[in-house]
């Protein structure tokens, strides 16, 4: 179930699902199930887990545990612009062959 | 000083007074990168850094003893969004930087929280750019980027940083937060520059 602070008295965020479907349009894959190493704290987690504020310009996602933006993500009028800046590593599960 | 802009003063504002492609709201939308950040105003500080590291710095009791300005100005949002006639009060960029000794022609504003924008020095003076402490005649909520924020309505209001620590003076550009993640590095909303290829 998504998780969201929408109501309390803070600048709204929804989980990392909220990314499913932005970044499934553009890679062609489901991303949340993705794991991203924050470069500020060195913690990891599946992107599902990360806080995406999304009144914004873009979609920002932050680490729960240091707030550290791991990705940003902009629509423009013919691009899409992911920014990984903040992620040391992003691991994606994929098919056992 | 006191700022009217264009078409303020008893006509009816319609949409010829929006740049293009934006509408007009009656509301005041708060967006936000991430989290409120809440700065007590006993450690809240104001600092000017030049080129050279020389930095000015101003307390909350100094900050609001400066001369200050009500400009009333429009704001246009990069999300399409245009508020006519918002009211503020501010310390104008010049007067921070009228004893400062510069030959930077850029600036970085940076907020409490990490945020950052770029903006050419010529943009933030003569009358152009607050930093501003007080809307619609009382203190700027932190939601709208309080204790203080940057204030500068002729560009998209992405450069006009809430929470504002610092302004540091530079020799060269250093692209900000969204300037960085496909943002236009100018954000003039009549030149309609919103993404980096406009």
């Amino acid at each position: 179930m998504p998780t969201t602070n929408v109501g309390a008295d803070d600048p709204p965020w929804v989980d990392g699902n909220a990314l499913a479907g932005p970044l499934g349009e553009i890679m062609g894959t489901d991303l949340t199930v993705a794991e991203l190493t924050c470069a500020g704290c060195r913690m990891t987690r599946p992107l599902a887990a990360m806080r995406v504020f999304d009144r914004a310009p873009g979609l920002v996602a932050r680490c729960p545990g240091c707030e550290d933006v791991v990705m940003r993500l902009v629509r423009t009028a013919d691009r899409a612009l992911v920014d990984l800046r903040g992620s040391l590593v992003v691991s994606i599960p994929v098919p056992i062959t | 000083m006191a700022v009217i802009t264009r078409g303020f003063g008893g006509r009816r504002r319609d949409d010829a007074d929006l740049p293009p492609g934006q509408y007009r709201t009656d509301d005041f939308p708060v967006l936000s990168a991430g989290p409120t950040p809440r700065i007590g105003l006993d450690e809240w500080e104001l600092a000017v850094v030049t080129e050279t590291g020389e930095r000015s710095t101003w307390s909350w009791a100094e900050f609001t003893a400066l001369p200050a300005d009500e400009p009333t100005v429009d704001i246009h949002c990069v999300t399409r969004w245009s508020k006519f006639g918002t009211s503020w009060r501010g310390v104008s960029v010049d007067t921070l930087l009228a004893d400062v000794d510069t030959a930077a022609e850029y600036v970085v504003a940076h907020s409490y929280g990490g945020y950052t924008t770029n903006i050419p020095l010529e943009g933030l003076l003569d009358g152009q750019a607050w930093v501003a402490y007080e809307f619609d005649g009382a203190p700027l909520a932190p939601v709208h980027g309080g204790p203080a924020r940057l204030l500068v309505p002729h560009l998209y209001f992405w450069k006009s940083a809430k929470w504002l620590r610092a302004l540091e003076l530079r020799l060269d550009d250093e692209p900000g937060f969204w300037e960085t993640a496909g943002y236009h590095n100018d954000g003039d909303p009549w030149r309609e520059q919103r993404y980096l290829e406009d």
